[in-house]
């Protein structure tokens, strides 16, 4: 089978899934004084289960925010998610400590999100008894169990954090995500504070868990080789609004987008050989307070038309699953 | 073509409370002028101080120079009075610092800051130093200058603030730039216009860079020669294309292999080093890669192995060159990962 029969094929295996995770029309304004700061603008995608959506943009261009009112971290301004079928945001807060158990969040900074005054006993077991799911001894095995899970000694269990290297920090941060046996796990960036070493690692562990447990991942992050590794498919966003979205393989090799192909161009190869035409984007993002009328890229976009300025571009489906905001595709 | 600048067996430790960690342990490299050299290696590997001590800008305590010597032109840097460092920094070697968020003096507006340098060095009246100041803003692409000196840090973006960093060094057009990790901070679309910057500025003013980075791909794009650290020493060097295609330590091997490349097959897992960098409390008595070795051999826990050249200036420290080694590499090749370094022994 050719590359591309498969993942044709993995597409189809997709669409024939439901979705866990439905994203519509999603928004969330932030107040700044008198004016809204429009950190998120109208996303709508969708993510099957077992599969892993990249997030990637710029930062401030929205996508922690949206990772974060994705599971009601934030109340959102407008729009909904649905979780397996049903909205999030209709729960009461009674409900909503229930449907947390199946979705959670590993953070970005090791360092910060873990409280230093808590042995990882404590860290790890704080889920299981905020829910009360085990006690005791049994918590204790839980924990023990999910410290091998993601590679670490069950020997650890008294130690603090500060006695860990940031890798293995983190694993203990995606241990506690894990200890509720959730379905669908947040990644805000889980690897960009560590060395290069040791994200091969993490990464590698995420994919393994992945497998196992039949997890579903968002996976935010800025790193786009990381993102093409890890991810199926990939959301581009900038400035609060969406791109586009398509699979890794067809956005990384054949993108649409005009800031898709900039920032593909923009990575920096690890091949002292190769020669390329860098697209350079001019400027920078643009105020969220008071973002560009029509297309909010066609201040930096090189191939910027009239109608760039005037409307709106809307989001269509170029190729079957590959979509895109661009007046170029119309 | 002579060496602008000479680190020779380079030792640094600090005195904390938990006892001396010997954060540089025998650093060797040399800069030749207008060459960009590039140090990688892992958080923690002695990179940084190896640029501050460069500067001298290593508070003393906790630092301590152990051994060894930095000659930039001649002159011993590590000898050199305070007054005759003043003379040599900002002004021959300067430097740009990580984070662009916090380099910058917050109550100092960012014209004045440039100035201050230029004022600093030469016999100058605030005129010619303010034109020449608002020369190097144009020269690092920043739009409006004049309105841009009259503004205060916070006024700037990430990536301006970059700029007006690199403008703060080069305005006293420096032989030697020393830039920590300049990129880092910023996002991939203006680390490609700060990288393409440099490339720009070192073609017109032929000054020599060092590049610290842990980004391999920024270290591909831009530098002549590589350095690769690790926990305080240098473990290989070479130009970027011996480094890049025929590397000879496993670490170097390890830290190409860890990057997922965009060709690369996603069922194939990647490639870590396993393990963690060892304790600079107590280093281990060989070679500190041993630990994580793949090829660890048993001479490797006992002796650390010297830097050998391993031909065309590519040297390495590594106890595989040794010719008794040899026949223990073949059985050995491990080609795990979607790394395209070639494998060649």
């Amino acid at each position: 089978m050719t590359t591309i029969e498969k993942y044709t094929d993995l597409n189809d295996e997709l669409m024939k899934k439901n979705p866990l995770v439905q994203v519509k029309n999603l928004s969330k304004y932030f107040s700044v004084g008198k004016q809204n700061l429009k950190a998120v603008e109208g996303l709508n995608f969708d993510i099957y289960e077992g599969e892993t959506v990249g997030l990637v943009g710029e930062s401030g261009c929205g996508k922690s925010t949206a990772g974060r009112t994705m599971i009601r971290l934030y109340e959102p301004t407008d729009g909904a998610v649905l979780f397996q079928g049903k909205n999030i945001y209709d729960y009461s807060e009674k409900q909503m400590a229930k449907v947390r158990r199946d979705i959670q969040l590993i953070f970005q900074d090791p360092y910060a999100s873990l409280n230093p005054r808590m042995t990882v006993e404590e860290i790890i077991g704080e889920p299981l008894t905020i829910h009360g799911v085990v006690k005791g001894k049994a918590k204790k095995k839980r924990v023990e169990e999910l410290l091998k899970l993601v590679g670490l000694s069950p020997e650890h269990i008294n130690r603090f954090p500060h006695e860990f290297s940031g890798g293995q920090r983190q694993r203990i941060g995606i241990a506690r995500a894990l200890a509720l046996n959730p379905k669908f796990i947040v990644c805000d960036e889980p690897i960009s504070a560590l060395d290069v070493s040791i994200q091969a690692q993490v990464v590698n562990l995420l994919k393994k868990l992945q497998k196992e447990l039949g997890l579903t991942y968002l996976f935010i992050a800025h790193d786009l080789s990381m993102v093409k590794y890890i991810s199926d498919r990939i959301l581009v966003m900038y400035l609060g609004n969406m791109m586009e979205f398509s699979d890794s393989d067809t956005l990384c090799n054949d993108p649409l987008h005009p800031y898709t192909k900039a920032l593909l161009s923009a990575i920096p190869v690890p091949d002292p050989t190769l020669k390329r035409d860098r697209i350079v984007l001019k400027g920078e993002v643009p105020s969220p307070i008071n973002p560009p009328s029509g297309c909010v890229f066609r201040t930096r976009c090189p191939s910027a038309m009239e109608i760039c300025s005037s409307s709106t571009p809307k989001w269509q489906e170029q190729k079957p699953g590959h979509f895109v905001a661009c007046h170029l595709y119309w | 073509m002579k060496s602008l600048l000479e680190v020779k067996n380079l030792r640094i430790d600090f005195k904390t409370y938990g006892g001396e960690v010997h954060a540089v342990r025998g650093v060797n490299f040399e800069v030749k002028r207008g060459e960009t050299i590039g140090i990688v290696g892992e958080s923690g590997c002695g990179k940084s101080v190896t640029a501050k001590a460069i500067m001298k800008l290593l508070a003393s305590p906790p630092a301590q120079y152990k051994e060894g010597s930095i000659t930039y032109n001649g002159i011993d840097l590590i000898e050199a009075s305070e007054r005759e460092m003043e003379r040599i920094r900002g002004n021959e070697i300067s430097m740009i610092f990580q984070d662009p968020m916090t380099s910058l003096n917050p109550t100092s507006k960012v014209g004045m800051q440039i100035m201050e340098s230029v004022l600093k060095h030469n016999q100058m009246t605030r005129k010619k130093a303010y034109n020449l100041a608002l020369d190097t803003l144009k020269l690092v692409g920043i739009p409006q200058p004049e309105k841009r000196m009259e503004q205060y840090p916070h006024e700037f973006s990430g990536g301006m603030r970059q700029r007006a960093m690199i403008a703060m060094a080069l305005v006293c057009q420096p032989k030697l730039l020393i830039a920590d990790e300049p990129t880092t901070a910023l996002d991939v679309t203006i680390q490609a216009q700060i990288l393409e910057l440099m490339k720009d500025i070192q073609k017109q003013s032929e000054t020599a860079i060092i590049l610290i980075t842990h980004d391999l791909g920024v270290v591909a794009e831009i530098c002549d020669r590589v350095v690769v650290m690790y926990a305080g020493k240098v473990v290989e060097s070479g130009t970027v294309l011996e480094i890049f295609q025929k590397p000879k330590h496993p670490y170097t091997k390890g830290l190409l292999k860890s990057v997922p490349r965009f060709d690369m097959d996603k069922s194939v897992p990647l490639a870590p080093i396993i393990g963690s960098p060892p304790d600079l409390f107590s280093p281990p008595k060989g070679c500190s890669f041993y630990p994580r070795c793949d090829y660890a051999m048993k001479i490797c826990m006992e002796h650390d192995p010297d830097l050998e050249d391993v031909g065309d200036g590519q040297i390495t420290a590594c106890w595989l060159q040794h010719p008794m080694a040899k026949a223990m590499n073949v059985k050995k090749v491990i080609n795990a990962g979607g790394g395209r370094t070639n494998d060649n022994y």
